[in-house]
């Protein structure tokens, strides 16, 4: 198992140093640059070239790119010129709101859509079944930055049950009803469409499983029929459910950005559109190789958790 | 049935998370004397000579005081933390006579030795603290060759020609004075905390939630009304307009036009104010069809501005008629009259110059600040023309390639591009966008290639002028004259908004775009 998890770890190096360069890349060569930004209608080339020589910008790629990496490998991210403070800094304190928002959504969409999923195919042709099935459907088809504004006029604006974005009150206690109070619509608009997929999925798995032997003889030594389905099957179909949950974890994390756009929760995915559209090179470059590292991460968790339950796997 | 019970345990406690939501009181007061602000982005820095961005002016002109400033409800400067001036015969030397008693927020003193601080620091390379840079617009005050202490209450200016714009210069944000005691004490840490002499003190910054500042009841010109004011950044436009709705903030400022017909009733107060903004077409004199006068008339008469204003911005514009925008109204030509919409007039003039069919190239942007609806304006502007016979092609880019396409100049690339300025004297647009010196490839702006040497040596005079009224007849002839060989489409002020709801007083917009509080009141 340790050997699993090390050649794991070694074959992500590769994979991240490639994402370096590609950001970096894609960085260097979209047209306009920092300087622009900064001075919009003011951006004679004079001026350009003075800012550009202050930010370190006028060296050949090739050695900001050398200087980005040995200094980030040293845990010095740099500083935005943008927001004017450390790149780090701000990518923590913003990936933390993101984990909140996102890691809600992931439980949400994984609870519910393991229970819809089940209580679906337990019930199949029934009509839980195929209310279940037109919800996931509706859930599936409803673009989440819409379903989040249609939750902002009817909640926030017209019932004035929760505040419309932001994720702390501007004055008042910071405790967990303020944060729950702020946090309820946007990880419930970003469950929506996970949640549909799981189900779906969840329902199939379970389906499949249900038909097999096993579960006949369990059925006929006259274990609950609870039991054969909650205990049973849906253990085994946990296998193929979990590969899912997976992806699910990276969609709920990258549909955060639109989420967070609308609801203004201060993630890393809204900072990541603010920063490209200053073209502030040092956020951007920082955040993507973190979240990066954050994928590759996960993606090994999923695959470690996978091959716990299925040894197969493993070799 | 340990997954089942785990489900009824969840739903338990997300039931109880729910009812905890539902039962709390509703998200709608804020407190008295409170103002809360949504603004459009977080600040970058709260140090005035750092930052370039309106959205950051909005905070520091609240913190801070310049040497003069404009008059409530102009552009003409007036006495700040100067009280008073003297201008050498030859335009070359200003000298203020300093407010006394005045503190920084700090509580170290306000004197000559910190304006001639605040100005070395931006300009001087070898200031200790110019690395706390760098400052973007410190070309605002390129002309100063030296900022002497003549005694403790009284600093001279020596420029190293004469430039007019220099008051209206230290009026704009970039002159706004730090104390250099903060500067000192926190470096380049300083645009976190700021100090000044305003209405305002600085209290606390939340990244990415906002940034309060608090009254200051020892301002020297009379201690706010209002306790405190909260900046919030919220960058969609929708969910601005729905915190405003749902009572999240009390004033919002660049409300969206299609949001305005929200905000009618009682409960809201809605304010405009047009500004010392110009969005025009430039058109490119050095080549193609528009090299020739009669065509560029041509598009001047051939696009319907007044439906561009009225239906694209839903009024949140008027219809410009020359160059100068009619907010600078000490040098606004008054005489002046749109190119009314003809497109009858258009043809013959295109058919008169040989021009029928034309193909033209146009830039638009997808965005930008100052630019509007640069698309949908794009595409009216487009129909309009190839109603008199042009063969329009829509080119559209981001705004910072855009702009990396258009300053370098328009020539063998394309034959009109969008633009707008937001200035805060009436030379600057002109003076950097419209003289022969001022080409692409000599640092300018002019990135359609006009030309008239009249217009040239008016603009030289005027900003060689001590006197309003004199600088003022030469920014008239000079209107007159641009008018009439219509470099550019000239089609829209734009006019700033605001809203705020009914526990706001005594709120207004200014002409220089500014948000001014110290005089705002809050039940």
């Amino acid at each position: 198992m340790g050997g699993y998890i090390l050649r794991r770890l070694l074959s992500a190096v590769p994979v991240l140093l490639g994402i370096t360069v590609i950001v970096f890349l894609i960085m260097a060569l979209i047209p306009g640059d920092p300087a622009t930004a900064i001075l919009g209608s003011y951006a004679t080339p004079e001026n350009v070239a003075r800012i550009n020589r202050e930010l370190g910008l006028d060296a050949p790629l090739w050695r900001q790119y050398l200087i980005w990496l040995g200094n980030m490998l040293q845990g010095d991210f740099g500083q935005s010129f943008a927001l004017n403070r450390p790149v780090l800094d701000e990518v923590l304190e913003r990936f933390g709101a993101t984990l909140i928002l996102a890691g809600t959504a992931f439980v949400l969409c994984a609870l519910l859509g393991i229970v819809a999923g089940t209580v679906s195919a337990a019930n199949q042709y029934g009509w839980a079944d195929k209310t279940i099935t037109f919800a996931v459907l509706l859930g599936i088809s409803i673009p989440s930055f819409f379903l989040g504004m249609m939750m902002i006029l009817l909640f926030a604006v017209r019932l004035r049950w929760f505040p419309v974005s932001g994720m702390w009150p501007i004055y008042g206690a910071r405790d967990a009803a303020a944060l729950i109070s702020h946090l309820a619509m946007p990880a419930l608009a970003l469950a929506v469409v996970a949640t549909g997929v799981v189900a779906r999925l969840s329902r199939s798995a379970l389906l499949e499983v249900l038909r097999q032997d096993f579960i006949r003889t369990a059925r006929a030594k006259g274990v609950h029929e609870r039991s054969v389905i909650w205990r049973h099957a849906l253990r085994a179909a946990m296998v193929s459910i979990l590969p899912v949950l997976g992806i699910q974890a990276g969609f709920v994390l990258s549909g955060a950005v639109y989420i967070e756009i609308v609801f203004q929760w201060p993630g890393i995915g809204r900072m990541l559109v603010d920063a490209i559209l200053r073209r502030d090179i040092l956020l951007v470059q920082g955040g993507v190789v973190f979240v990066a590292v954050c994928y590759v991460f996960f993606n090994i968790v999923v695959d470690v958790a996978q091959s716990l339950l299925d040894p197969r796997i493993r070799t | 049935m340990s997954i089942t019970r785990l489900t009824r345990r969840s739903l338990l406690a997300a039931g109880t998370a729910l009812t905890m939501a539902l039962g709390a009181p509703a998200f709608a007061q804020t407190p008295p004397n409170v103002l809360v602000v949504g603004q459009i982005a977080e600040p970058k820095a709260l140090d005035p000579a750092a930052v370039t961005a309106v959205n950051d002016f909005r905070i520091l002109m609240n913190v801070y005081d310049g040497l003069v400033r404009y008059k409530d409800g102009t552009l003409e400067v007036e006495p700040a933390l100067a009280t008073d001036w003297e201008i050498s015969e030859d335009g070359t030397e200003y000298t203020f006579s300093l407010r006394d008693g005045v503190k920084f927020h700090d509580g170290s003193p306000f004197d000559a030795e910190a304006v001639k601080f605040n100005f070395d620091r931006m300009l001087d390379e070898s200031h200790p603290y110019y690395d706390t840079g760098p400052f973007p617009l410190s070309f605002f005050f390129s002309a100063i060759e030296e900022v002497e202490v003549v005694d403790p209450m009284t600093v001279k200016f020596v420029l190293n020609e004469p430039y007019a714009p220099f008051l209206s210069n230290l009026a704009y944000p970039t002159g706004l004075i730090v104390s250099p005691a903060a500067v000192e004490e926190h470096g380049s840490e300083f645009g976190r905390n700021p100090s000044g002499t305003g209405p305002f003190k600085f209290a606390e910054w939340r990244p990415n939630e906002a940034v309060v500042v608090e009254a200051n009841p020892d301002y020297w010109d009379g201690a706010p009304q209002l306790e405190a004011v909260v900046f919030r950044p919220i960058t969609d436009a929708s969910t601005r307009t729905a915190e405003m709705l749902a009572g999240g903030i009390d004033l919002m400022v660049e409300v969206p036009p299609v949001a305005l017909s929200q905000f009618q009733g009682d409960s809201y107060r809605l304010y405009e104010q047009a500004g010392p903004h110009l969005w025009f077409l430039i058109l490119n004199a050095k080549e193609g069809p528009f090299a020739d006068k009669l065509v560029r008339q041509a598009a001047n008469y051939a696009i319907n501005k007044e439906a561009i204003v009225n239906e694209v911005l839903e009024g949140t514009a008027e219809v410009a008629a020359g160059p100068t925008p009619p907010a600078f109204a000490w040098a606004y030509n008054e005489d002046l009259e749109p190119y009314p919409y003809d497109p009858e007039k258009a043809r013959e003039l295109i058919a008169e110059a040989g021009a029928d069919g034309a193909e033209l190239t146009f830039y638009v942007t997808e965005g930008g600040s100052g630019m509007l609806d640069p698309v949908a304006m794009g595409t009216a502007i487009q129909a309009d023309l190839q109603a008199v016979g042009f063969d329009v092609t829509i080119e559209t880019y981001e705004w910072n390639t855009f702009l990396g396409e258009v300053n370098p100049g328009l020539e063998g690339k394309a034959d009109m591009a969008e633009m707008a300025w937001m200035t805060n004297d009436p030379d600057t647009l002109p003076f950097l966008a419209l003289r022969s010196e001022a080409f692409p490839d000599q640092g300018g702006f002019n990135s359609g290639y006009y030309s008239n040497p009249e217009v040239d040596k008016l603009l030289e005079q005027a900003r060689r002028a001590t006197d309003q009224d004199e600088r003022a007849r030469l920014y008239k002839e000079m209107q007159e004259i641009v008018h009439e060989d219509a470099p550019w489409v000239f089609v829209a002020n734009w006019k700033q908004n605001a809203v705020t709801n009914d526990r706001v007083e005594n709120f207004d917009l200014q002409p220089s775009f500014f948000l001014l509080l110290d005089d705002v009141a809050k039940n």
